[in-house]
């Protein structure tokens, strides 16, 4: 599998670093080694999910408890997730760290994949999510920690694409 | 029985527990009891009360959670079930108040009024334990033994449609979640 387990090293250790302790997650191929990771980790309480809103309530309870969190999921997991992102996390001031896989997009083979690719930014757009592309390792330790700090401050959902440059190995 | 019977039962017992009640009916007489800083009432975003039980489960293994939760809300999110089965958490105890209706937008009947069995797909799903009751005494049994019992437990207490008289609660959800979010950070 062309997953690069490498890249995916490199984004788990940067939620290591941002001090996440919870990840929920719903597999797809992309995230297959980060929830390898998660699960392998002692220190990680690795979440699986039945659908991605049930994310939302956990990262909602982890937070208020004062433990930090972060949500592995598909851009099409991401759409599914759209009324508890309205109706739990903005409602409450709930900050979340997402993590979403951009399939669909340029250089993708899968004809099912393709719709969510085309609405993934305009939706992220639409709802005033904060985001940024992680395309290069050399960036992604830091924009998953400047991701985290944007969240908290300003007690919002935040998105990080996980872009077919660093997840998938030529 | 009616839901306020059950809450008296348990109201004495959730002082200091971590407690997540849905929006509506339920809310509004846990409230009209008396509200405590370690209530937070999930107004809206039906569905995730017991999702958000599991992330506080997670988060403070040393504390209780209660989670009450509704038949129509339940069912919006029965995958949540399996979720919560598949971890267990010992400490959260889930309170389901079925009156087989969605009771303050209409008192359209849910499936549990055709026979869907809450306690039966929770059961099914891996909770160590789920009992439905029907009158105030074996509410009150039941809770006890799921206090005592320490495993993931639900109560799904059959009770009539009708809700309070006010469904006013004179606290901001805000209000309510940054003194929530504070108790929980002084515990």
């Amino acid at each position: 599998m062309p997953v690069s387990v490498e890249n995916s090293r490199i984004v788990y250790n940067g939620l290591k670093r941002s001090g996440v302790k919870i990840v929920s997650a719903l597999p797809e191929t992309w995230l297959v080694h980060l929830i390898n990771m998660a699960e392998e980790d002692p220190d990680t309480t690795l979440v699986r999910l039945t659908r991605e809103e049930e994310a939302i309530g956990i990262s909602a309870g982890a937070h208020l408890a004062g433990v930090r969190s972060a949500l592995l999921m598909q851009n099409h997991g991401f759409l599914a997730a759209i009324n508890p992102i309205v109706s739990l996390a903005f409602l409450y001031k709930i900050p979340l760290l997402m993590l979403i896989s951009y399939r669909g997009h340029m250089g993708e083979r899968d004809p099912w994949q393709t719709q969510g690719g085309r609405f993934t930014e305009p939706v992220l757009k639409a709802l005033d999510i904060p985001y940024d592309h992680l395309t290069n390792r050399m960036d992604v330790e830091r924009q998953i920690s400047e991701a985290q700090t944007l969240a908290e401050s300003s007690l919002t959902p935040v998105a990080l694409l996980l872009s077919r440059q660093l997840m998938w190995e030529a | 029985m009616q839901r306020i019977e059950a809450l008296r039962i348990l109201y004495p017992d959730i002082e200091n527990d971590i407690v997540v009640t849905i929006m509506g009916a339920v809310a509004a007489e846990v409230y009209s009891l008396g509200h405590r800083k370690n209530f937070f009432y999930l107004q809206h975003a039906m569905g995730l009360a017991s999702s958000m039980g599991l992330g506080l489960a997670l988060s403070k293994p040393d504390k209780r959670v209660i989670v009450m939760d509704g038949d129509g809300s339940l069912l919006m999110n029965l995958g949540a079930l399996s979720t919560l089965a598949w971890y267990a958490p010992k400490n959260l105890i889930h309170v389901v108040f079925d009156n087989q209706s969605l009771l303050s937008v209409g008192g359209f009947p849910t499936a549990t009024a055709a026979g869907s069995d809450l306690a039966g797909i929770a059961q099914k799903s891996g909770y160590r334990e789920a009992a439905t009751v029907r009158s105030v005494e074996d509410f009150a049994r039941a809770w006890r033994a799921a206090r005592e019992r320490l495993e993931l437990s639900m109560i799904v207490a059959k009770v009539e449609a009708a809700g309070p008289k006010s469904f006013l609660m004179d606290l901001p959800l805000l209000e309510n979640r940054f003194q929530f979010q504070r108790w929980l950070k002084e515990e």
